[in-house]
């Protein structure tokens, strides 16, 4: 749980918002993320992220799907419980191949899913900060992290000279937390953020 | 755009290769008639001949397959490198008229040692055959063959025409629209055209009569899928030949990426039928359909039907995995020539597993006859592509090409 101080800053053209990206990033300050409402081809490059590790996590779970697969069919039907199938042998891998490749896919597809939600930081019950409501419908939102060097007054103006509008400066959680929104709508309006 | 190179001219290496494999191909056809066209009504020497021209045949028509269906889906990314695409596809003319003269050859020199069908006494003697003599007789198999292979020259060539069309004249919108419109036409006619051949009818007859008695609805679809993988393969191949001589400047590591993507997926496609076949005939184990299997799976052939699966499913899915090997030029070269070795091998499995039963016969005739087809299709390819311009520079949807991102 960590507290820390946004600027925020709403991006209406996809150009506009890849070059001051490139401007953001070569003037040293921290992009925090970038929300858009849909995928935007290039702006992981442009952001500097490093290639996701997902796929790798995906291969790891298809394969423990196939040893399950494998090593669970093999072990009932020739040790545990071995049955006579139309006579064929009771290591039969042929027929098992189909049942190995869908648990293949089905490890490999839930544990990604799941990855991803994490990655993600989404799940049941847990809340994330929003920066700005429109950020889901028509706004590219650039949310730059303000550190103990930063002002936060000249960034905005920064942001504002790279053609952002309705740029805001706030506090907020920057991870993941259980609890309502209608609840615990502004839960950290009274902490002050230690930026000191 | 002034500075994209628009005339490709054929480096004088290439062409001396190309004439070279050519004369390996040609040599290798005379003392393989010589050694082996006697011999037992000359089943070894035509089988090969069989294989290596049906095989080449159906890859570079694959190439127009790939045309004709990123045209009809609108496929954009492509167009940097389709006069590649088109280039490989007009060989479908030189290889066409080949494989013609072989299949009339074995029809009209009742090569009935290969397709048994052709023996009418033996046609009479058995029911199964007789059952089936509306499809394999010589008249229905002379009538198919010149339609399967006179349409695929000519729509392929009206498709290839209609590209040309605008290299001179920009298009307007309006024109463009128009221009998009009749290239849909004619590539849904031609892939009409190739759903009731290469995806229907044509393997049955080319390929499966082989084995007369034994069928599998299933056949033309791995065979389909074998050739795409190597028909891709092949562009791929030229593509990375082409960006290698300072050509092609709009297609980057994005374009690879996306021609190692259809690579990977057709080669998962083609194990899916592979298997599918396989299993079903295992499972339900009844001896007519099983005949087919019994020399592949278990027979002499049992070391190139384990090869073909390693070759052709594990090696693509371990090493095309990740993205970076589909954007890394030497992985997917390599890739590229395994998989058409080895959708060779495949076919050659096909071939040699019903007409020679007894034992392997691969040796280097084999490959001679290959390399023929391989210089052949070089030549031809590099005589087509230094004739027109690199760049397709007036089509509609050269942008997306440009712009493309996966």
């Amino acid at each position: 749980m960590s507290i820390k101080k946004f600027v925020v800053g709403g991006f209406t053209d996809e150009q506009v918002l890849f070059s001051a990206v490139k401007k953001v990033r070569s003037s040293g300050y921290k992009i925090h993320d970038v929300y858009t409402p849909m995928p935007i081809h290039g702006l992981d490059k442009v952001m500097g992220l490093r290639e996701t590790s997902l796929h790798t996590a995906g291969f790891i779970y298809g394969i423990t799907g196939t040893t399950t697969a494998l090593s669970g069919i093999g072990w009932i039907f020739t040790s545990d419980w071995p049955l006579n199938f139309g006579g064929k042998p009771h290591f039969s891998l042929p027929a098992w191949i189909p049942i190995t490749f869908e648990l293949t896919v089905l490890f490999s597809a839930v544990g990604m899913v799941m990855t991803f939600c994490y990655l993600c930081q989404l799940a049941p019950f847990v809340k994330k900060h929003h920066f700005h409501p429109r950020s889901t419908d028509d706004l590219f939102v650039m949310v730059l992290e303000c550190t103990a060097k930063n002002n936060e007054t000249e960034m905005s103006s920064f942001l504002g000279s790279l053609g952002a509008i309705e740029i805001s400066v706030q506090e907020a959680e920057a991870d993941w937390w259980f609890g309502r929104y209608d609840k615990d709508s502004k839960p950290f309006e009274k902490k002050s953020a230690s930026l000191a | 755009m002034s500075s994209v190179k628009q005339n490709f001219e054929t480096p004088s290496r290439f062409k001396t290769w190309s004439l070279a494999l050519m004369g390996v191909g040609a040599v290798s056809l005379i003392i393989g008639y010589i050694l082996y066209g006697n011999v037992d009504n000359g089943t070894r020497f035509w089988s090969s001949v069989l294989q290596n021209s049906v095989y080449f045949l159906l890859v570079v028509n694959a190439a127009m397959f790939f045309f004709a269906a990123t045209t009809l889906a609108w496929g954009g990314w492509q167009i940097s490198f389709r006069r590649v695409t088109e280039a490989i596809a007009a060989c479908v003319i030189p290889i066409g008229a080949i494989t013609f003269i072989i299949l009339m050859a074995l029809v009209f020199g009742h090569k009935s040692n290969i397709y048994e069908w052709l023996n009418p006494e033996l046609v009479a003697k058995d029911a199964v055959l007789k059952g089936k003599s509306g499809f394999l007789s010589p008249t229905f198999f002379i009538v198919w063959t010149t339609l399967t292979i006179g349409l695929w020259m000519f729509l392929g060539w009206k498709l290839r025409k209609i590209s040309r069309e605008i290299d001179d004249t920009p298009l307007s919108v309006e024109e463009g629209k128009k221009y998009i419109y009749k290239n849909t036409v004619w590539a849904a006619t031609y892939i009409f055209w190739f759903a009731l051949t290469v995806a229907s009818v044509t393997p049955w007859l080319w390929l499966m009569s082989i084995n007369a008695h034994w069928f599998s609805t299933m056949y033309s679809w791995y065979t389909f899928a074998s050739s795409f993988v190597a028909g891709v393969a092949l562009i791929t191949l030229f593509v990375i030949y082409l960006k290698n001589l300072g050509y092609l400047e709009y297609t980057n590591d994005e374009h690879l990426h996306d021609l190692g993507k259809f690579q990977f997926a057709f080669s998962i496609f083609w194990t899916y039928l592979w298997f599918a076949q396989f299993m079903l005939i295992w499972y339900a184990n009844i001896s007519e359909e099983t005949i087919y299997f019994k020399t592949r799976f278990e027979g002499p052939y049992a070391g190139l039907f384990y090869f073909n699966l390693v070759i052709n499913f594990l090696a693509p899915l371990l090493i095309y995995m990740t993205r970076t090997a589909k954007r890394n030029y030497a992985i997917v070269t390599f890739m590229s020539v395994a998989l058409l070795f080895g959708h060779w091998i495949d076919f050659f499995q096909m071939v040699f597993g019903s007409t020679m039963k007894d034992h392997v016969p691969m040796n280097i005739f084999d490959f001679g006859v290959a390399a023929g087809f391989v210089g052949l299709i070089m030549w031809n390819a590099a005589r087509v592509l230094s004739k027109y311009p690199l760049i397709p520079m007036n089509h509609p949807f050269l942008k997306e090409s440009v712009i493309h991102h996966t």
